[in-house]
């Protein structure tokens, strides 16, 4: 009878132990996990933390707001509503952005990865830092709709947000400028560079012979734009889409006034491309064949179309398969499942 | 130490938000609902050339009385023949990410879609304004050429200001802004009611820039 009690005292208290454990491992956040390494060949980040120190309690924070709706004017819509983590944060299989009420946005949303090598956000890079960036989908009546002062409001009145604050900032202050440093912890530390073509150059893996020859031709026709080890040089152009006379988007023009940035958007990274479909800066293409297709044969030749798309050409069945082939070893799936950045409600 | 204090003026009339009825030079008459501006990069030179220069920012508000008046502190002591300033926002400050005080995104003074600072607002209401609910609005910003607002202003002090440790000096400046709507531009409400963004926002800003007087 005495051995049984104690066996049992021994297994409650390994359950108990247990969940602990899990609790732990599932959402904790160390001085290790946020520490910023720059992957091999990367060149170094334009947002360098140098105003906004990193520290545990402030990703815990930043995450805890990327993932809370309490940001959106009723409640119902928060980041990664758009932003999922299981597509690089893009919003799988949607064409335009959603945002509250139903509304329908005018852009297709973007994944966040390698956020800290961007010069510019927005598709028509008017946002000149990673830390304002949020204020746009925050503040724009089509997608959170609130406003700032608001949401600091809001935070002001949870006990939880009270304690998040104070523990990232050692004092009581909650502003608008803690907030979004916090976000700009969270979102710059997501980092994509271990997918296969990543382990393939540092000799880790292997690749097919489509996929070689896959990589050889995005080198030959693509790379102009979209340049290694990012998958874009930052700039603006226009990939000779026909514009959408719906939509009226003159893209990077609207931020200049120079008619010759009229349809031009900032080239887009591929990295887990395979993830962030639908394609293009209005999401008009489903399926990568669809975007190869489009470069191989409906360009629309405008003022202002690049001449590094223009001169891309006729591409041939096999061409295309093999560059879609080696387009979907930039898949990481290492990034795709970090565990610091899964939702922190998720039990 | 030296105060600063701002005094709203429409030409010889006192500024009142949303009572007092002004004309603008082509005689079409308005009322103020909202008039604020960013005042920063303060530098105090002596004759010698010597500079003091205060980093802080400042946001004047008609509506709130306090922000009119602004201190200048560690002001070594000397004899200061002149004052400068900008009217806005630095184009490193409107780079620098999310910033608090006066800088704090939520004062309402920035645009979010095209980064950057609004330097100065002016709104109201005229019934020559064709804007719905005949609002007019004025939103000045924009740090990048060829959009830039940025303005400088250069007051000669006729009177030298002597700093000394012990007490704070006050300057008092009178701020007129009937110039917003005028020279060089004369600002016709039927036909430009609404600037807000970096388009025709420099044609506001050469008006504004001399709108400021030492007062005696």
């Amino acid at each position: 009878m005495k051995n049984k009690f104690i066996v049992l005292i021994i297994f409650s208290a390994c359950i108990i132990l247990l969940s602990f454990a899990n609790n732990a491992s599932d959402h904790s956040i160390s001085k290790k996990d946020i520490e910023l390494k720059i992957p091999k060949g990367f060149p170094k980040p334009i947002y360098d933390f140098k105003n906004n120190k990193i520290s545990p309690e402030g990703f815990i924070l930043g995450r805890k707001l990327f993932y809370d709706p309490i940001l959106s004017k009723d409640s119902s819509t928060s980041c990664q509503s758009c932003h999922q983590r299981v597509a690089a944060f893009a919003h799988i299989d949607h064409t335009l952005s959603h945002g509250i009420d139903g509304k329908i946005g005018t852009r297709n949303v973007p994944a966040i990865q390698n956020m800290i090598w961007k010069d510019t956000y927005m598709a028509d890079g008017g946002v000149n830092n990673m830390e304002v960036q949020p204020i746009n989908p925050l503040t724009n009546p089509i997608e959170m709709n609130e406003s700032l002062a608001h949401i600091i409001f809001k935070l002001k009145q949870k006990k939880e947000y009270v304690a998040l604050f104070k523990k990232a900032y050692k004092d009581t202050i909650i502003n608008s400028e803690r907030l979004l440093k916090s976000l700009a912890q969270f979102t710059g530390l997501m980092i994509s560079a271990n997918s296969r073509y990543d382990k393939y150059l540092s000799g880790k893996d292997t690749f097919s012979i489509q996929e070689k020859s896959g990589l050889q031709l995005f080198r030959a026709k693509c790379s102009g734009c979209h340049k290694e080890p990012l998958f874009t040089d930052n700039s603006y152009r226009n990939n000779g889409l026909m514009a959408d006379s719906s939509l009226n988007d003159i893209g990077r023009g609207r931020i200049t006034k120079i008619e010759g940035d009229n349809f031009k958007f900032k080239v887009p990274s591929l990295r887990n491309i395979e993830m962030t479909f639908p394609y293009m800066h209005d999401g008009r293409y489903r399926k990568l064949k669809d975007v190869l297709n489009h470069y191989s044969s409906t360009i629309s030749h405008n003022k202002t179309t690049d001449e590094d798309v223009t001169k891309i050409g006729s591409l041939s069945d096999k061409e295309r398969k093999d560059i879609i082939a080696f387009l979907l070893t930039l898949t990481d799936k290492e990034f795709l499942n970090d565990k610091r950045f899964v939702d922190p409600n998720r039990k | 130490m030296l105060s600063i204090t701002f005094y709203h003026y429409v030409d010889s009339l006192v500024l009142n938000l949303d009572s007092t009825t002004y004309k603008n030079s082509f005689g079409q008459a308005y009322t103020v609902s909202n008039f604020k501006y960013y005042i920063s990069n303060i530098h105090l030179k002596q004759a010698d050339g010597t500079e003091y220069i205060s980093h802080d920012y400042f946001l004047i508000n008609e509506e709130e009385e306090k922000s009119k008046k602004i201190v200048l502190t560690h002001i070594p002591k000397g004899n200061y023949t002149s004052i400068s300033y900008m009217i806005g926002v630095d184009s490193l400050h409107n780079c620098s990410g999310a910033q608090s005080g006066a800088l704090d995104e939520t004062n309402g003074m920035f645009w979010a879609w095209n980064t950057g600072y609004i330097f100065l607002k002016l709104e109201g209401k005229s019934s020559f304004s064709k804007s719905p609910g005949n609002i007019f609005e004025y939103h000045i910003g924009g740090y990048k050429s060829p959009a830039n607002s940025i303005r400088t202003v250069l007051l000669k002090l006729e009177q030298p200001l002597l700093i000394e440790n012990t007490k704070t000096e006050a300057m008092k400046i009178k701020v007129n802004v009937a110039e917003i709507l005028k020279t060089p531009t004369n600002i016709d409400f039927t036909k430009m009611s609404s600037v807000t963004d970096t388009r025709n926002a420099s044609i506001i800003a050469d008006n504004y820039k001399d709108m400021f007087i030492i007062e005696k």
